[in-house]
């Protein structure tokens, strides 16, 4: 059997990707992280009295310290499971990276567990969020805009 | 591709040690220690996966009754960088060792090594073993355990646990007669989210193989049982050998959809590892050959020899399959 029929055998078993539950469980699952960040929000704009700006810093601290808490526990990665991008696309995706990237290290030490490896997926984040924040701040300053 | 024949190897005995989530699956109760937690008592996931090992050997040379002295020479193998856990498992052992690595193929790779030994002259005992671990296998080839990424239905869940036999020239009920070493096969696959299909090909050339240089058909075995190859992987395979005109004759299956029950729990296409294959074969293959009800099994543990760096460097997926038969002799 030559490799190409070998290929068209195996192309014939290929799992479809991106099924429409997970789509929809996605949708919903990321509508009421949404939910609950902008109920977050009034709750600190009228409780703190704060502007809406102001306000969406305790917001994203709050939901990172309840995706660290789940991390933690160990329930978050089966909620991720279910919510796929839900989850993921928020800031609590980005918390639980570190989270659990520092969770995983600690065997190793503060310096080289921890210290080396929390952001070794959240990195990329970082680093090419300041890298198109720096593109574009350039942009703006030469073209006035 | 060469059939070793051996005529004086058996197995002398075997042990299995495996995690939580193992014991709960539909072989609970064949295994001869397992642990209510992933750490096994122990504080880091390399040392819960060293702890497995040591079970493992420990319960299987009580079994043989024999004692370190008497071991002349050990091969076995992990799926850590360096083999960590055997080679930090073996410090304690007084035996020399040889370290192999096949991915998940290293539960009848160790064993056709060492039974070459015994075969050869060169031991009279010579122990086998393999473990693997979901949590270290995970943040070694994917994520951090802890990472909420979501896993596409294709990929396979690591076993935790360990296999360990002793092997030598002393008649017992089960033989090991027959083996054959497969060749790396890599068709250009890339989803290392989906080794089932990566591997079966791997599996396909060495059953192929062991078939032609034996004169031999699904027909002479009982069973034969393919390491890891998961739902997706089993049923390519079963393609495969249908294209050829070679009906499986329902003797195929795969340990990887043994070792768990698949619609209870959360092990996506099924197992993997090299303990999958290892516990399936000693802990239920194993048992059936003492009871009679197999006679004669062939082993055919599938690993996929995937590099993480090499994945990102864009590399596809080299795999292998190592071919052992089991057959169960008439009277001890």
């Amino acid at each position: 059997m030559d490799q190409k029929e070998i290929k068209s055998i195996v192309a014939q078993h290929q799992v479809q990707k991106g099924s429409w539950i997970r789509k929809a469980t996605a949708f919903f699952s990321g509508g009421l992280v949404g939910m609950l960040g902008q109920g977050l929000l009034e709750f600190y704009m009228n409780s703190l009295n704060l502007t809406q700006s102001q306000a969406a810093a305790p917001l994203a601290m709050t939901v990172i310290v309840i995706t660290a808490l789940a991390t933690g526990l160990g329930f978050y990665d089966k909620l991720g499971q279910i919510c796929g991008a839900g989850l993921f696309i928020p800031i609590s995706g980005f918390a639980n990276s570190l989270t659990a990237s520092a969770l995983e290290s600690k065997s190793e030490g503060l310096i080289y567990g921890i210290g080396c490896n929390m952001f070794k997926l959240a990195g990329s984040v970082l680093t090419y969020g300041i890298v198109a924040a720096y593109t574009l701040g350039l942009l703006r300053y030469f073209l006035k805009i | 591709m060469k059939t070793w024949n051996f005529q004086q190897v058996y197995v002398q005995a075997a042990a299995t040690a495996c995690g939580p989530l193992e014991a709960q699956g539909p072989l609970a109760g064949c295994f001869d220690v397992s642990f209510d937690d992933v750490y096994c008592e122990e504080k880091t996931y390399e040392s819960a996966e060293r702890r497995l090992l040591q079970e493992a050997v420990e319960s299987a040379m009580r079994k043989a009754k024999l004692s370190q002295e008497d071991l002349e020479v050990a091969v076995g193998g992990d799926l850590i960088n360096q083999l960590g856990t055997s080679h930090y498992f073996m410090r304690s052992m007084n035996v020399p060792f040889l370290g192999v690595y096949g991915a998940c193929s290293n539960s009848t790779l160790s064993s056709l090594c060492a039974a070459a030994f015994v075969e050869g002259g060169f031991a009279n005992l010579a122990l086998t073993f393999t473990s693997s671990h979901n949590a270290t296998a995970e943040r070694q080839f994917r994520f951090p355990n802890e990472y909420g990424v979501q896993k596409p239905p294709t990929t396979t869940f690591t076993a935790t646990g360990a296999g360990a036999m002793i092997l030598g020239r002393k008649k017992d009920t089960i033989r090991l007669t027959q083996g054959t070493m497969g060749k790396v096969v890599d068709f250009d696959y890339k989803n290392a989210n989906d080794m089932g299909s990566a591997m079966a090909p791997a599996a396909f050339d060495t059953i192929q193989a062991h078939f032609q240089n034996t004169g031999t058909s699904f027909a002479d075995y009982d069973l034969i049982a393919t390491g890891d190859l998961s739902k997706i992987g089993h049923e390519i395979l079963i393609d495969l050998f249908c294209h050829e005109n070679k009906d499986p004759l329902g003797k195929l299956i795969d340990c990887g959809c043994i070792l768990y029950d698949q619609k209870a729990q959360a092990v996506f296409s099924g197992g993997s590892g090299c303990a999958c294959s290892s516990l399936v074969t000693i802990a239920w293959l194993f048992e059936k050959m003492r009871q009679k009800k197999l006679k004669r099994v062939m082993v055919v543990a599938t690993g996929a020899l995937l590099s993480p760096i090499l994945i990102q460097q864009k590399e596809s997926i080299p795999c292998v399959a190592h071919a052992l038969v089991y057959e169960s002799e008439a009277e001890k």
